[in-house]
């Protein structure tokens, strides 16, 4: 008989799986360290000891961020959801037609909390049906959601008449843009979500089933999860996500446009990257994204201040997506994971 | 000999014309190791989908214990004791062992008295615990199973099924995809589940690991039983003989 032997494994993470770990921080320090040095030998200015610059990114990353929370479960769950961005558009418009009509007859701010439960229930409407095609009728998510992504551009326009829908209510305007302690609600509105967000994918069994659908499918459906249950769920979730993006929006702007969310639906998904998901599923965290979206509002913010010309913008998030990726690769194959075995 | 586990009676199978299974009657006692051999096509797989409550047999009989069962899943399967190791594992690699073995049916505790948090240090002691049973130490609970090798993987889809109790465990081709010391790892675990009194049904095509860890051996050929040998009184020609058939 074979003598049984003892196995001790002992697991080590090389410096490039803690390199590839932290390097949406990495990336953020560095455009920080970049920009500083810029403006002072430019103009002898700072740009991160400048209060005004801090609370300006911030309220800047409210939005992309919100919206990137959402995809973040979505991506690490193996899918993707391309319809966040005007479903966001939706809800802003929703919010606007509903405050307009709700001012009058109930108050101001009873009017905005209503506006906030009818965009984001109204917002999940969409996620529920990507939900639906994706777990039962198995339309891949690229697909479904890229379907989506024209009804709720459509249903939103038709619903702002095809333009900017302006908000009157003072309690609406101040929500977006008043500050406690000189940091603007949006700011902690996004903070505490985000915390939330982050409890329910760390904390929860849901957060651990959407890991586990991620890495291996079917071992998921054997060890007894409810797929069908969770992906769609999943999608009401991202809906929602962009539902409370669009809300904020409204406040911000006190308008709610149909294309509002137009260009935040691909920061979003970089932001999700940069912050460390894998496009492939069964990786990331929220917090690798909220950093994943301060790198890209510094960047966009950071080169308006030192007056370059904006479109350096697309060519400077486009090259950090790829180093993103090429740092996620080169851990793959080198750091120890034997995902290919 | 010790308590019968498992009894197939007479079970067949068959899928519209085909038939893939045909009366076959198999048994495995507790602390038995039998294993299931056959060429591609055999019915190898479907026995164990039948036994494992993936297929509903055409007829015949399951007896666990003496009882007769009827499964209508593999959740059914697994709740009496029967648990399947595929070839793939089915663990999520990203997950800690902790985490695959109770993936989900995770357990909670409250933090703060009052949010409801995973009970991460209950799931890596279960586990610690779990796979000391098995001669695997880690000292990092918390790394996720793509670090480990091929047969240390095996080793936590073989902790899981012991930690959930299982009695029978059923082993679909577990060192196919290993290197030989994996293999050797792999069928030393199998003599630990035998020495803790549970039966294994062993699917393999490697006669030199069948014939290191079976006790008997059944030899299906076109779904029938082409033969059933103690591993004591039979020779690797003769299984050769039973399986191709002449």
């Amino acid at each position: 008989m074979a003598q049984p032997q003892a196995d001790h494994a002992d697991v080590k993470l090389t410096l490039l799986q803690h390199i590839a770990n932290l390097r949406a921080w990495l990336f953020l320090a560095f455009l920080i360290v970049g920009f500083e040095l810029w403006s002072y030998l430019d103009f002898g200015g700072t740009f991160v000891f400048n209060p005004y610059n801090v609370q300006s990114i911030a309220i800047y990353a409210v939005v992309p961020l919100l919206i990137a929370t959402g995809q973040t479960y979505v991506i690490i769950s193996g899918g993707i959801d391309l319809s966040m961005g005007f479903i966001m558009g939706l809800a802003a418009v929703v919010a606007a037609h509903v405050i307009n009509w709700a001012g009058p007859i109930m108050g101001l701010p009873m009017a905005v909390l209503l506006g906030l439960l009818v965009s984001v229930l109204v917002a999940g409407i969409p996620g529920l049906v990507n939900g639906l095609l994706i777990s039962r009728l198995r339309v891949p998510p690229f697909i479904g959601t890229l379907g989506m992504f024209g009804v709720a551009r459509g249903v939103a326009f038709l619903l702002a008449g095809g333009t900017t829908v302006p908000v009157k209510n003072e309690f609406f305007s101040a929500l977006g843009n008043g500050k406690l302690w000189n940091i603007p609600y949006i700011v902690i509105i996004a903070a505490v979500f985000v915390l939330l967000m982050n409890y329910l994918l760390s904390q929860t069994r849901f957060g651990q089933h959407n890991y586990a659908i991620g890495a291996n499918e079917q071992a998921a459906r054997r060890a007894g999860i409810d797929i069908r249950g969770h992906i769609l769920k999943l999608y009401i979730l991202s809906g929602m996500c962009a539902g409370l993006a669009g809300f904020i929006y409204a406040a911000r702007f006190s308008a709610g446009a149909a294309q509002a969310g137009e260009p935040l639906l691909l920061d979003s998904v970089a932001a999700v990257v940069i912050g460390g998901a894998s496009l492939f599923g069964g990786s990331g965290t929220i917090l690798g994204t909220v950093a994943g979206a301060l790198v890209i509002a510094v960047i966009q913010y950071g080169l308006v201040f030192i007056n370059v010309k904006p479109f350096w913008q697309f060519i400077s998030v486009g090259v950090v997506i790829i180093i993103s990726v090429l740092i996620d690769q080169a851990q793959r194959q080198f750091g120890g994971g034997r995902q290919s075995e | 000999m010790s308590e019968t586990l498992l009894e197939v009676r007479n079970l067949s199978k068959n899928f519209g014309a085909v038939q893939a299974l045909a009366d076959l009657s198999m048994k495995v006692s507790a602390g038995e190791v039998v294993a299931l051999a056959g060429d591609n096509g055999a019915g190898k797989t479907t026995l164990i989908k039948a036994i494992s409550g993936v297929y509903k047999p055409s007829g015949g009989e399951i007896l666990l214990r003496g009882e007769p069962v009827h499964f209508n899943s593999p959740q059914e399967a697994r709740e009496k004791g029967i648990e399947t190791i595929y070839q793939d594992l089915a663990l999520a690699d990203n997950l800690s062992i902790g985490a695959n073995i109770f993936l989900g049916r995770e357990p909670m505790r409250k933090a703060f008295g009052f949010i409801p948090v995973l009970d991460r240090r209950k799931m890596a002691e279960a586990a610690k615990s779990t796979m000391a049973l098995l001669d695997f130490h880690v000292s990092r609970m918390d790394a996720p199973v793509s670090n480990f090798s091929g047969g240390q993987r095996q080793a936590v889809a073989i902790g899981r099924a012991v930690y959930w109790n299982a009695q029978l465990l059923i082993m679909d081709e577990p060192t196919a995809a290993l290197g030989v010391p994996e293999q050797r790892k792999v069928i030393s675990l199998i003599h630990q589940l035998k020495a803790q009194g549970r039966g294994v049904i062993f699917i393999s095509h490697n006669l030199q690991d069948i014939f290191a860890v079976s006790d008997r051996i059944v030899v299906l050929r076109r779904g029938v039983q082409a033969g059933e040998r103690r591993i004591a009184d039979t020779t690797h020609d003769e299984v050769v003989r039973l399986m191709v058939g002449g």
